[in-house]
């Protein structure tokens, strides 16, 4: 440590000293003065992460319990609990900008944040919860390896470790999908049916084409996006096609084909008006999944409400211990 | 625990040991997949994350103990069953765990009276497994020991807290050890195969894991102001229980969802 503080730099010294670590690719620390934008960005993105980590316990929450092997259910408890781990370390990553996990829950209950729309589908088969894996946490993998290095430090350290976990999911969804692919008849009928369902939503995870994408350019310059949607959607497509090939199964979209000149795979154009569909509530299961969440909310209030009593009254009791 | 020491034929040892590690493993079994319906259903997230923890780790549990179990069975019977046969192929009669632990998790303070009452069975019996002369026992003890150890103590600390938190949670958590009590004493109860495989140093005597459970129960009680209750034990009919393959009308349900999918597709490979 040196011997004194700095003097409180101006307002302008502080943008100025910003606005060079963000040049420098450096790393912006909860202390680290910021610009009211780029925390109101931030808050919004993580929280909306977090909650999109909690509610997509639910989709896949919801096979665990008729999982049809010992294995795949140890595996899928295992999964939802890494879930809920993810949740855990984005709130309080999104607690260093200065909001509470009790009011992003708050936020999320009263439908005025956002979680991924993805999770607005239903889990209808044993498959689902393999394509989720491959597809959903693929996708997620592919935007959130590049936040590994966002300018923001506690959520950049979020995301490496949330990465390694998701990337064990994909794998297992990946193998769970094989097996099915290689199993009965039904078995595979059922994989081939859950991949139509969850490619194209899973293409939606990387939100609009560029062209409407509304935040994109300002978290671009701000080191917290680092590509484009676009470019991301394409860097997935790239990656599952060779896999589904692997697999043995057929991915919903005729359009798909090498490009040799681009060097890359073509591929089709999801339905933008379901996207915004989904996005503005009506979904499969918005609903359900909101309502899901409040229920456990409230549920849970009367055992929140014990474990603060009870502390008070033991710190009471302590207090009164040390007094006497 | 000591060895052979009265001599039972080996057969009946085997045969014995089979089925008591077979109630071992249904007790697991049974124990995880109540907890993991709760799955995004936790009063906050710190307890979507314990209580996953804990229904995992018996899983594992159940998973050794019933594969065990399927091959101790082999060498008797010739056909080998493995854990997903005995786990997905049984239906009520055939599973012999503790109704206790099909109980259903009717509020939070419901979760954690049966984690309670059961944890602290299990550290006590796992305690004592630790020395069985059958080694895949001592092994699963002595890894289960230190599981079980947490769960025990995650639900002391709840039953504190529900207990002396507010009034509502006093009282359902009252309400709640209440209506598990009657379970206990199964528990506890001797028959042919506990005796069989105690007097062969594989098993536990489980009227001997009864002193420690009492006074366990009865410090966590008396921290979360909430007493033991009266309520009579409920036996079924001519007085069989879990371990028989007599159950509550809970299990039948429970069942039907965890098998119906692996039913569905015989000879399927997941
Ligand atoms: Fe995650
Ligand atoms: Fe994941």
């Amino acid at each position: 440590m040196t011997t004194e503080a700095p003097a409180a730099p101006g307002a302008h010294d502080a943008q100025r000293r910003f606005d060079g670590m963000i040049a420098a690719d450096e790393r912006i620390e909860p202390r680290d003065w910021m610009p009211d934008g780029y925390r109101r960005t931030l808050i919004r993105q993580i929280a909306q992460h977090a909650h999109s980590e909690i509610i997509g316990m639910q989709p896949e929450g919801n096979w665990i319990t008729r999982a049809p092997s010992l294995k795949r259910k140890a595996v899928l408890i295992a999964k939802v609990q890494d879930e809920a781990g993810h949740g855990l370390y984005l709130y309080s990553a999104a607690e260093t900008l200065g909001v509470s996990r009790e009011e992003l829950l708050d936020l999320l209950h009263e439908g005025r944040q956002r979680y991924s729309s993805i999770f607005n589908y239903p889990t209808l088969t044993w498959a689902d919860v393999g394509a989720i894996g491959w597809l959903v946490d693929g996708a997620a993998i592919t935007n959130q390896v590049p936040l590994c290095r966002c300018s923001y430090g506690p959520y950049a350290r979020a995301m490496v470790r949330i990465c390694k976990e998701e990337s064990f999911h994909q794998r297992q969804g990946f193998d769970s999908l094989y097996v099915l692919a290689r199993g009965t008849g039904a078995q595979r009928r059922m994989a081939q049916d859950a991949v139509d369902r969850w490619y194209w939503p899973s293409l939606m995870m990387f939100g609009p084409p560029d062209a409407e994408s509304a935040h994109s350019e300002q978290s671009m310059a701000w080191n917290i996006k680092r590509f484009t949607n676009d470019e991301l959607r394409q860097r997935f497509v790239d990656i599952i096609v060779p896999q589904a090939e692997a697999l043995g199964l057929t991915l919903p979209d005729p359009d798909i084909a090498w490009n040799a000149e681009r060097g890359h795979y073509d591929f089709g154009t999801p339905d933008w008006d379901e996207f915004k569909q989904v996005l503005k509530g009506g979904g499969p299961c918005n609903r359900q999944r909101l309502e899901h969440r409040r229920r456990a909310h409230a549920d849970g209030a009367w055992v929140r409400e014990a474990a603060r009593a009870h502390a008070a009254k033991r710190a009471a009791r302590d207090t009164a211990g040390e007094a006497a | 625990m000591s060895g052979n020491e009265n001599g039972a034929p080996q057969a009946e040892v085997d045969t014995a040991t089979a089925a008591y590690v077979l109630r071992l493993g249904d007790d697991a079994l049974i124990a995880s997949q109540r907890l993991a319906e709760l799955a995004a259903r936790g009063p906050q997230l710190e307890e979507d994350v314990a209580l996953a923890n804990i229904a995992l780790d018996l899983l594992g549990q159940a998973r050794v103990l019933l594969d065990y179990a399927g091959r101790l069975e082999e060498q008797l019977t010739g056909v080998l069953r493995t854990e997903d046969d005995l786990a997905f192929l049984r239906d009520e009669r055939q599973f012999c765990n503790a109704r206790l632990v099909e109980l259903p998790n009717t509020d939070f303070a419901h979760t954690v009276a049966r984690q309670l009452l059961f944890s602290g069975y299990a550290l006590e019996l796992y305690t004592a497994l630790q020395g069985s002369a059958d080694e895949t026992v001592a092994g699963v003890a002595g890894k289960a020991v230190k599981e079980v150890a947490y769960h025990r103590d995650h639900a002391a600390r709840w039953a504190v807290r529900l207990g002396d938190g507010t009034e509502e949670s006093s009282e359902r958590m009252a309400a709640a050890l209440e209506a598990c009590w009657p379970y206990t004493g199964e528990l506890f109860t001797p028959d042919e195969v506990t005796r069989t495989v105690a007097a062969a140093g594989v098993g536990a005597d489980p009227a001997g894991l009864r002193p420690g459970w009492d006074a366990f129960i009865d410090g966590v009680l008396a921290e979360a102001g909430l007493h033991r209750p009266e309520t009579a034990q409920i036996t079924g009919p001519a007085g069989l229980g879990g371990r028989q393959g007599v159950h509550t009308e809970h299990l039948g349900y429970l069942l039907a969802e965890m098998q119906h999918i692996h039913r569905s597709h015989p000879g399927a490979t997941w």
